[in-house]
């Protein structure tokens, strides 16, 4: 690797101002100008309005966060906004429509799989990612690579069960 | 939480040149530690150095000796599921994916796996004394709730462990930290990568100010027959270990040719002792075996209030997995106890 040698100006690309973020979200492309601090939770929420994705701990430990950036899921409580310039983010206001729902959304309505609600976005967020790895095969895959979405209302056993349902088109094992 | 100022390079040498120079500056890569560090003001960082955007360190490519170099911007999970690691370091892929969540591997990279800082409920409470957080206010887990401590190379200043589980991995391949610095590049052998805590805890690890992981190297080996992670823990997925055995061995003539027992949430980094590998050397891979190297690696282990029970519990999960890895049909996913 080469170590510059000569002293490197950083004044174009460093600043405790707010930087320009080139973002898409939900299709949708998107300039702001943004605090280096602002997370994309907080982006998401604050900034753009999409208040689906939901904020339970803001520390990584709950999934209720949970949005997919470039097709994989990623907790956006974790992440600084800024970090994701050029990235194409998907919230669950940009799954399925109210007219014609995504697969998910009614199977997890056909499974009884929340009550109140709150993990929902995240776990759906989150199901959806888990389909584009293609690494879940057995139903005890579907609840390891779950177990990053809490649900706090005990409402797992229809979580997966709506998953299987998807994932498999109807068989349940 | 304290406001800071961002870059974004495009190439190693900028970031490092930033890093070295300027005081309260940190790379930010998964961000995945680091910003819940910053959350609870444990970490208050004035510029933070994103480089996720350089334009070198991402891959996972082989090297000419027939090993493989992992970059240190690679995901945990792209390195997890690649073909080449599923394929050749299937121990490896086995502790990154018992390690944390989907989410969380998606964003975590492999250099930062290497800096994640404990989980010791007093390092993360600020309103506690912590010797690695605050050098000189002393070790409240000494004498609190201590069950998730360390029972190996602990001190009188600390006795957090390193909650790693993909390092466990890493110490057992002999893998080697490529760094690149100030002062030019350096390769640390993984064994003096992470260092016990003595009387500076507040400093986990081997790297100077300003250095960057740049990659990984795993050695060639022939450990992919016979291997296993066994991680317990309080529940059975996306938790820290309470102690976890990683195992990999090479039978000739149903002998043991070769041998590597690393062990993850004992110590402050992960816990191998040449020592009882060698003992194994020539010997069956049966239980007597692997209890003696239990009773070698356990040697010296020291328990704290709450913790004594680690000690029985590392030496019968080192006896289990080493049946685990005799036996790979007998391990179920994410790591857990056989059925």
């Amino acid at each position: 690797m080469q170590i510059p040698s000569a002293p490197v100006d950083h004044s174009a690309d460093r600043t405790a101002e707010k930087r320009e973020l080139f973002i898409t979200v939900n299709g949708k492309d998107q300039v702001l100008l943004v605090d280096p601090w602002v997370s994309l939770l907080d982006l998401l929420r604050e900034h753009l309005d999409l208040t689906g994705t939901k904020k339970g701990c803001d520390h990584g430990q709950c999934g209720a966060c949970t949005v997919l950036c470039d097709g994989k899921r990623i907790l956006s409580c974790m992440t600084l906004a800024v970090m994701k310039n050029g990235s194409a983010i998907t919230t669950i206001e940009g799954v399925g429509e109210p007219a014609a729902l995504h697969p998910l959304q009614q199977a997890f309505i056909d499974h009884d799989a929340f009550q109140c609600g709150y993990c929902t976005p995240g776990q759906i967020c989150s199901a959806i990612g888990l389909m584009n790895e293609g690494k879940a095969r057995t139903r005890e895959d579907v609840k390891e690579l779950m177990s990053g979405n809490l649900c706090r209302c005990g409402a797992n056993i229809g979580i997966i069960d709506a998953i299987m349902e998807v994932k498999t088109g109807g068989s349940n094992e | 939480m304290n406001k800071f100022s961002f870059a974004s390079p495009a190439v190693a040498g900028e970031a490092i040149e930033i890093v070295a120079s300027e005081p309260g500056s940190m790379y930010v890569a998964g961000g995945t530690n680091l910003l819940d560090l910053w959350k609870y003001n444990i970490t208050q960082p004035d510029l933070l150095v994103d480089i996720n955007k350089l334009d070198n360190h991402h891959a996972i490519e082989r090297l000419p000796d027939g090993g493989l170099r992992l970059g240190a911007l690679a995901t945990n999970a792209a390195t997890a599921y690649h073909p080449m690691i599923e394929e050749r370091y299937p121990l490896l892929s086995k502790t990154i994916l018992a390690g944390a969540s989907p989410q969380i591997r998606n964003m975590a990279t492999n250099g930062g796996n290497l800096l994640q800082r404990t989980r010791c409920y007093y390092f993360y409470d600020v309103n506690t004394p912590c010797n690695k957080r605050e050098p000189g206010t002393g070790c409240s887990a000494i004498g609190g709730y201590n069950r998730i401590m360390g029972i190996l190379g602990t001190s009188d200043d600390c006795i957090a462990t390193f909650p790693s589980d993909m390092c466990v991995a890493l110490a057992a391949l002999d893998a080697r930290v490529n760094v690149s610095g100030p002062k030019g590049e350096r390769t640390i052998p993984f064994a003096d990568f992470h260092r016990l805590p003595g009387d500076h805890p507040e400093i986990d690890n081997d790297l100077r100010k300003g250095e960057l992981i740049t990659s990984i190297d795993l050695p060639p080996d022939n450990l992919t027959t016979h291997n296993s992670y066994l991680k317990i823990r309080d529940r059975n997925s996306y938790a820290f270990a309470l102690v976890s055995v990683a195992t990999a061995f090479e039978l000739e003539n149903g002998t043991i040719k070769d041998i590597r027992i690393a062990l993850g949430g004992v110590a402050h980094k992960p816990w191998r002792v040449p020592e009882a590998e060698a003992a194994l050397i020539g010997r069956q891979p049966d239980d007597e075996s692997f209890a003696l190297a239990a009773e070698i690696i356990l040697r010296g282990a020291k328990p704290y209030t709450f913790n004594s029970f680690k000690i029985e519990l590392a030496k019968r999960a080192i006896i289990r997995n080493g049946r685990m890895a005799l036996n790979p049909s007998s391990q179920l996913p994410g790591a857990r106890p056989s059925a």
